[in-house]
């Protein structure tokens, strides 16, 4: 597949050799906006750099544990909801941080992904798009990378920090390699992102600058969106190299530690801190697991414990230091749980009728969008889909959920065309 | 009904059958017996008390709790049952209550979130109570005040449990770890290790166990503790029901008994008064309630319920079991053969 621009205009030659420049010159200086030595770019960029991160609750978090409590009812189950700090809005009393911190954030109560299979709703709520044989579609990370701009950050665009460093993810489908996940560990740096033992940074260099001929001498002639990518990915190593710093969590102070949660997720989230702090474009923490069958309330009571704990310490760190108008916050899962629970204490998948929390770029705050019914079972009013979620994702960070990406020159919508925007729920 | 006689009446555990029936309009989840065996009481998921009267089947509903009931248990005269709830309080309640709505005799505050497990002092002065803030108070049952804190777990506690003898306290965890407070002195208390009963599966996760129930001999020398184990899928409620035997003295396991092949949690374990355990067991394999004879080395019969069992208590006469179920019923077993009635003509 050629690119668009194998017409090697003089145009894009500029861009190219500028975004490459800009690289090169940004060898040994931490952080991706830090990163820009042209002032003004970096200070450009922050102005209006849109960000994104999502708390990802693996294997489907009970909206009844959390954002829409039915105490009381056949279905509640044995927690209590709170008040928030939006009047007449009250929560699980598992989130007590995360409920004083609502005025900041937004909530979606009334979701029906008509699904209730992990492969199938994971599906739903990542790309946007119901699951077909016929077209592979590309995750938010992607198009929010892809979208935002991310490849010309000196850092990767589309991170997933997870409990174990790996490659890149194939989650971007036709936006190509550049856009796909990489993943990397609480703490550590990208695999592979240190030099090799026994070379010495001049022959690093030497090495690079060899290659880097050999691709300009290559793309003269036979230039195309894969050379492209690996281009990219080269010089994105480079970048990573020189700010391994950036993924390393121990520079951060004890105190933030100590607020985050030393467990998994905290040490997690206090890196997606530090890399959206460093331009890193889209983030996903994963908290694992919420596929709770058997004993629902007593591993809720863990585990959304934990995340309260981490992921309040992260909305007020957003807004203490000016970052929540320019990012944008969702929690999600693959889908909720049942509001009945079943002979273990548990709820089994429920895709009919639950919720998510979001905030920050482009997000009404304090809003609640739809509601069910007294306990929980069906959506009452303002029924939305994972369509309709993943259009109003895009338009919260501004960009244009009903355009197309062009492909091979093809155009492919952005977002499922079918569906709109959630208007009311932005800003 | 005092011990002697329970001793003397006759029970056969194989012939174990359901002798009556009854049904409440939510699930139960845990049951016991007043002290005069004259009522029986559970706990249900619509934050319910439920009385029972043994004779007819007649049915009060106490309703105070904002959350679930997960103990229940009775002053030494019989007159006020406690039950402990996920709302962070105790309840006393009259157990002789005329009125159509009753209301709490006393509230007490006691923990900051779930109080799992309840149980009065062998000499009716002192209720001990145990949650998930991890600490076990002690409570004068005479006028509801905090005597003490006793304070080491380092996770949930599951279950607490009275010595009949010398004033010491069983307290089990999450993880199953057992602590023995000394409840007159300041000494240490001593730890049994029932981490067995623990699972931490790193593939979900999840820590998943816990003492659930616990239990002495006769002769007080063997602590009995009950819960489950191989928890290859916690959240898809693969486990199986274990009980572990500790000596006393060494606080080493000295004997196990796996409920082999039965997918379900051993949910509580008591001695019957002539000498042999007995366990309920719920899960995906549905109810049983299991005997075990100490010195055997497997439980020597499994009685067959017909929903999932979810909590039990013995009666004072020793004959009957109540078993609080999934399906809304509470059901009163018997350790006896079934009395066939005569037909007529």
């Amino acid at each position: 597949m050629k690119s668009n621009y194998a017409c090697r205009s003089n145009e894009h030659e500029i861009a190219r050799r500028g975004f490459l420049g800009t690289m090169l010159g940004t060898a040994g200086v931490v952080g991706g906006l830090g990163a820009f030595t042209n002032r003004s770019i970096a200070t450009e960029l922050e102005r209006k750099q849109k960000r994104v991160v999502v708390f990802n609750m693996a294997g489907g978090i009970s909206q009844l544990e959390t954002w829409d409590p039915k105490p009381g009812t056949d279905t509640g189950g044995p927690f209590r909801a709170i008040p928030t700090s939006v009047p007449g809005v009250h929560i699980s009393e598992l989130l007590p941080k995360t409920a004083k911190l609502m005025h900041h954030l937004a909530l979606v109560r009334s979701i029906n992904i008509k699904e209730n299979d992990h492969g199938k709703g994971r599906y739903a709520m990542w790309t946007g798009r119901r699951q077909t044989p016929a077209q592979e579609f590309p995750q938010i990370g992607a198009v929010m990378a892809k979208s935002l701009g991310a490849d010309k950050n000196a850092l990767p665009g589309h991170i997933r920090v997870s409990s174990s460093t790996g490659g890149r993810s194939n989650d971007s489908a036709y936006l190509g390699p550049a856009f796909a996940s990489i993943s990397i560990a609480s703490g550590k740096p990208p695999a592979n992102s240190a030099r090799p033992e026994g070379m010495t940074e001049k022959q690093d260099i030497l090495r690079n600058d060899f290659r880097r001929s050999a691709d300009e001498r290559f793309s003269l002639r036979r230039r195309s969106a894969q050379t492209d990518a690996y281009a990219q990915s080269y010089e994105q190593a480079q970048q990573l190299m020189a700010n391994r710093d950036v993924f390393d969590i121990t520079k951060e102070s004890p105190k933030d530690h100590e607020r985050y949660g030393k467990h998994e997720l905290g040490q997690h989230s206090l890196l997606a801190r530090r890399l959206l702090e460093n331009g890193v474009t889209f983030v996903q923490v994963t908290h694992s697991n919420y596929d709770t069958h058997n004993e629902n309330f007593n591993f809720h009571l863990e585990q959304v414990g934990e995340f309260d704990k981490a992921y309040s310490a992260f909305v007020e760190d957003l807004v203490v230091r000016g970052m929540l108008d320019s990012t944008l916050i969702i929690v999600m899962s693959e889908f909720g749980r049942t509001p009945r629970i079943n002979q273990y204490y548990g709820r089994d998948h429920w895709g009919t009728a639950w919720s998510i929390c979001l905030g920050g770029a482009g997000i009404q705050r304090g809003a609640v969008i739809g509601s069910t019914n007294d306990n929980g079972t069906a959506v009452k009013d303002r029924e939305v889909d994972h369509g309709n979620l993943f259009h109003t994702y895009l338009q919260a960070v501004g960009v244009d959920s009903l355009g197309s990406f062009s492909i091979g020159g093809q155009d492919i919508p952005v977002a499922d065309p079918s569906h709109a925007p959630i208007e009311e729920l932005l800003a | 009904m005092t011990l002697l006689e329970t001793t003397e009446v006759t029970v056969d555990p194989t012939a174990t059958h359901v002798d009556k029936t009854w049904k409440y309009t939510s699930p139960l989840i845990t049951c016991r017996f007043d002290p005069a065996g004259k009522y029986v009481f559970a706990a249900a998921q619509d934050n319910a008390l439920i009385r029972w009267t043994l004779a007819d089947g007649t049915m009060k509903v106490y309703k105070g709790h904002d959350s679930w009931i997960r103990d229940i248990e009775f002053s030494e005269d019989g007159k006020t049952v406690v039950s402990s709830g996920c709302d962070d309080r105790l309840l006393f309640w009259n157990v002789e209550e005329a009125a159509a709505e009753p209301k709490p005799t006393r509230e007490i505050h006691a923990h900051k979130g779930w109080i799992r497990s309840i149980q009065l002092s062998p000499d009716g002065k002192l209720l001990a109570s145990g949650g998930n803030d991890r600490i076990v108070k002690i409570w004068n049952m005479a006028d509801g005040k905090l005597v003490k804190e006793l304070v080491g777990h380092e996770i949930d506690v599951y279950s607490v449990m009275w010595h009949p003898q010398d004033g010491t306290l069983f307290s089990g965890d999450l993880t199953g770890k057992i602590y023995r407070w000394d409840t007159v002195s300041d000494k240490p208390a001593l730890v049994y290790d029932g981490k067995e009963l623990y699972t931490a599966n790193t593939g979900q996760k999840a820590g998943y166990g816990g003492i659930r129930g616990m239990a002495l001999s006769a002769d007080n020398k063997t602590l009995y503790a009950c819960g489950l184990h191989k928890a290859t899928n916690p959240f898809g409620a693969v486990q199986e029901p274990l009980i572990l035997a500790f000596d006393l003295e060494s606080k080493k396991v000295v004997k196990k008994w796996e409920v082999a092949g039965l997918k379900a949690i051993a949910w509580e374990i008591k001695l019957h008064p002539q000498g042999f355990l007995f366990c309920v067991c719920g899960g995906g394999a549905g109810g049983y309630l299991t005997f075990i004879k100490p010195n055997e080395d497997k439980d020597y019969h499994r009685a067959k319920l017909p929903n999932v069992s979810r909590g039990m208590d013995l009666h004072p006469d020793g004959v009957q079991i109540c078993v609080a179920h999934y399906d809304k019923q509470l059901r009163i077993c018997r350790l006896q053969a079934k009395v066939e009635e005569k037909k007529e003509g």
